[in-house]
């Protein structure tokens, strides 16, 4: 079988045709680097994404915080994980880099703060 | 009335690198001002990720990113305004600004350095006819109050232009629970990175329709539908296509403009192509000591790009505050066939710089060439070359001339 990805890896987006059987990748073009082959691997047996959002913040300069995850997560999980994301309330003060939940859903990824917010 | 080395308008990712170039080039009164109350720029909203991995090797988000160079920043203790807008700079450097703490400032510098990024294309420029009810919001304004203000724009989206910050608001809000119908792009490709076609629309099954606009906007108060058309090759719509979707919200993503008012009050000359000032190869506009860089010279993809290229002109910059002038730039570099500008548009020829052009349409297996009259300076082969990615090549000085323009063109 055919398929063509873009790799999303990278700002360069490959344009990768790829022939393969199953999760078997056969023969592979388009990649500038190795790590294009790596992702399509990857798309063929289990595609993975991060996702970036924002939780409420209370008592600070601003009513939200960016968070984002440390590990790309399985593509058909991203609505569960927002679900559970929408749950949480920080306080003020918070900081870059502050874990908001650990190893969220069991899937081996951490949601964490990415920006600074003081208390007003 | 202050005196300063330099002075920074604007305090995102190009003013906050510029600022720290020039001080590790041994600048010492540096004077940053920024219209917000908070350094960072359009990072601040650009809660997503894909930042930084040029420049730190890591997919970092757009506010992670600022506080890198925030950090620094304020460790440097150089000295920052914020909640002060630059009101006017004079072709003598004379910079007013009003500042809520402060009141009126006025500071006379030696070198102002102009980094106030860019605005978003709103839809008077576009001139949609249809009424004017609520609902419609540029993709930056509605990215602004979904992840700064956390008010939801809306529920049935339809988003016009397939620019990236529209990609990206696709996806996010449908993250939020909304359900964007579709991306209507009038040229026949889109004008963002595929790999935000990739992970922004496809993951998410949001079609994208190519040489389709919007015609119609209707609702009262607000917006109740759009009428979208298929268009032919010179962007009119074809009469009998017309579609009417209803939706309550319609986004915006139709291009970025540089933000140029204070630098034509400074005399800066601008060009058609960029939108941004002339500079040369050292990023200086026309009127010597006022520099130019990030979205504010040309609007960029990558803030890797930006930071880069505010160390550039930061370098530049402390040699002007130095020596007190820098080597003139009497070649001229013009965009040939299928270029759509480039950046500098005058060089010296005895110096390396950057050149940074993209091309006017999608192409596939052709070369980028960079020719002095009979000399080829450089040769560049590229598999596929988009408008959505801004080409940089480095130029080495001992490839160039002298003595000839130059003429950048794809073969
Ligand atoms: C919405 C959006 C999404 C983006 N997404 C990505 C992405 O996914 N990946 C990526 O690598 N890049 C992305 N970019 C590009 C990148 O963020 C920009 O190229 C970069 O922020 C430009 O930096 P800048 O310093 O030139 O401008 P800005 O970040 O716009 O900073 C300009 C600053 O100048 C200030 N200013 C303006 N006028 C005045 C005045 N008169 N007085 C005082 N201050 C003033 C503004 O308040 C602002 O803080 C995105 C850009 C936008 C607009
Ligand atoms: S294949 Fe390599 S260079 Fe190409 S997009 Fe993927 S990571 Fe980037």
């Amino acid at each position: 079988m055919k398929r063509t990805f873009t790799c999303i890896v990278c700002p360069n987006g490959c344009e990768i045709e790829t022939g393969y059987e199953g999760s078997q990748v056969l023969s592979i073009t388009g990649n500038l680097c190795p790590k294009g082959k790596t992702y399509v691997t990857q798309e063929l047996v289990d595609p993975r994404r991060t996702i970036a959002t924002s939780v409420r913040v209370t008592g600070g300069t601003l009513p939200l915080v960016s968070v984002r995850l440390t590990n790309a997560i399985p593509k058909d999980r991203i609505f569960d994980v927002m679900a559970e994301i929408n749950r949480q309330t920080l306080a003020a003060p918070v900081k870059i880099g502050d874990v908001v939940i650990k190893n969220i859903l069991g899937l081996d990824s951490d949601v964490i703060v990415t920006k600074n917010i003081e208390k007003a | 009335m202050m005196k300063k080395q330099a002075v920074i308008v604007g305090g995102g990712p190009a003013g906050l690198a510029a600022a720290l170039r020039l001080k590790e080039k041994g600048i010492q009164d540096i004077l940053i001002l920024e219209r917000e109350k908070v350094l960072g720029g359009i990072l601040r909203q650009c809660i997503h990720d894909g930042f930084g991995l040029t420049r730190f090797g890591e997919s970092l988000s757009g506010p992670e990113y600022a506080q890198r160079f925030i950090d620094k920043v304020l460790d440097a203790g150089i000295e920052c305004i914020t909640d002060c807008t630059v009101l006017d700079i004079t072709p003598e450097k004379l910079v007013t600004a009003a500042s809520r703490e402060q009141g009126l400032l006025q500071i006379q510098a030696d070198a102002v350095l102009l980094t106030m990024g860019c605005r978003e294309r709103t839809r008077g420029a576009l001139a949609t006819p249809g009424t004017r009810p609520a609902g419609v919001y540029t993709a930056g304004v509605a990215q602004n109050y979904i992840n700064l203000q956390n008010i939801m724009v809306g529920h049935e989206v339809v988003i016009l232009g397939s620019g990236d910050i529209g990609l990206i608001m696709a996806r996010r809000m449908t993250l939020e629970g909304a359900h964007v119908q579709g991306v209507y792009e009038v040229q026949p490709y889109p004008s963002g990175l595929p790999r935000n076609i990739e992970q922004c629309l496809n993951d998410y099954n949001i079609p994208l329709h190519l040489s389709h606009t919007v015609v119609d906007i209707r609702g009262r108060e607000r917006l109740t539908s759009v009428v979208v058309a298929q268009c032919d090759e010179r962007y009119r719509p074809i009469p009998g296509t017309e579609e009417e979707i209803p939706c309550d919200t319609l986004i915006l993503s139709v291009g970025l403009i540089p933000e140029n008012e204070l630098s034509l009050a400074a005399g800066v000359e601008l060009d058609a192509r960029t939108r941004g000032a002339f500079v040369d190869e050292h990023c200086q506009t026309g009127v010597p000591g006022v520099f130019a860089a990030g979205n504010v010279l040309h609007v960029h993809d990558l803030v890797d790009f930006v930071s880069l290229e505010a160390e550039a002109l930061a370098n530049s910059a402390a040699e002007y505050l130095l020596k007190g002038s820098l080597p003139e730039c009497r070649l001229e570099v013009k965009a040939g066939n299928n270029v759509g500008h480039v950046i500098p548009q005058r060089i010296s020829g005895t110096r390396d710089f950057t050149l940074s052009l993209r091309v006017r349409q999608p192409l596939s297996n052709v070369s980028i060439v960079v020719r002095q009259g009979e000399k080829e300076v450089l040769r560049k082969k590229m598999r596929k070359a988009l408008p959505a990615e801004m080409i940089q090549l480095p130029i080495k000085a001992e490839k160039l001339s002298d003595s000839a323009d130059m003429e950048v063109y794809v073969e």
